[in-house]
């Protein structure tokens, strides 16, 4: 169930974390300022460890390749785990997960920069729009002239269209104006 | 950030479906019941009072005058 649209996931991440790779640091530093993980872990896409709060299992731990240390805490896990210390649980999570739940649900700056460019492309189209409207359109129907249009509305306004609430009931029709 | 177990609260374990529906549907009867009353008082209530106070002394006859004299009608000139 999780299979196809997780390779999706994974391949979409890869290439964006390749593009970024061009850019540096730059961008991440800008979204998450200040945080924690910077140490040498693997990065993607050179593993196959993806966790989301979607899908907070992955199928391979974090780290896989452990030292002799590493290797001698992980035999003990086997054994009774009241055994443990407190320290010792919390480097087999390390182990195990690269990011706390909290860690990995952490806000970001990224809607900052996504709204951004939202608000860039709104106006790089009002450009166009606007050109097209003074080099492509054709001329109005006549219909659409301002003369067809007030000729219309006194129409309307005669036939006393929606005289209780709608548009003849704003019309002061001694004065011949629009009510106040 | 180090929270010992001891410091969490245990959060909700079983019964979420039922906890959703018993806020949804016990929330649903007062907040359609407090549209209505709002569709009721804020635009019903105005406009039939409109169209009473429209129709207690319209003079149909002097309407049809004037869209006469303003030339709409094809075969009453």
């Amino acid at each position: 169930m999780w299979g196809p649209p997780l390779t999706y996931h994974m391949f979409f991440r890869a290439a964006w974390s390749l593009a970024l790779r061009k850019g540096g640091p730059g961008i991440r530093e800008m979204h998450n300022p200040g945080s924690a993980a910077h140490s040498k872990e693997k990065m993607p896409p050179y593993t196959n460890y993806h966790a989301q709060r979607s899908y907070p299992m992955p199928d391979e731990p974090f780290c896989t390749e452990l030292n002799a240390e590493q290797r001698a805490l992980k035999e003990k896990e086997k054994g009774s785990w009241t055994q443990l210390s407190h320290d010792e649980k919390v480097a087999l999570y390390r182990l195990q997960f690269h990011e706390t739940f909290a860690e990995m649900n952490r806000r970001s700056n990224e809607w900052k920069t996504v709204m951004g460019c939202v608000f860039f492309f709104f106006g790089f189209t009002a450009l166009m729009i606007w050109w097209q409207r003074i080099y492509v359109f054709p001329q109005k129907p006549i219909t659409l002239t301002d003369e067809w249009k007030a000729q219309q509305l006194q129409r309307i306004l005669d036939m006393k269209g929606n005289p209780v609430q709608g548009l003849a009931s704003r019309w002061d029709y001694e004065k011949k104006e629009w009510k106040k | 950030m180090s929270e010992r177990a001891i410091d969490l609260m245990k959060p909700q374990m079983q019964g979420l479906l039922a906890k959703h529906l018993r806020f949804h549907i016990v929330g649903a009867f007062p907040a359609s019941l407090g549209v209505a009353a709002f569709c009721k008082f804020a635009v019903a209530k105005p406009r039939k009072k409109a169209y009473v106070d429209f129709y207690r002394n319209y003079d149909s006859m002097g309407d049809f005058e004037e869209m006469k004299k303003a030339g709409i009608f094809q075969n009453a000139k």
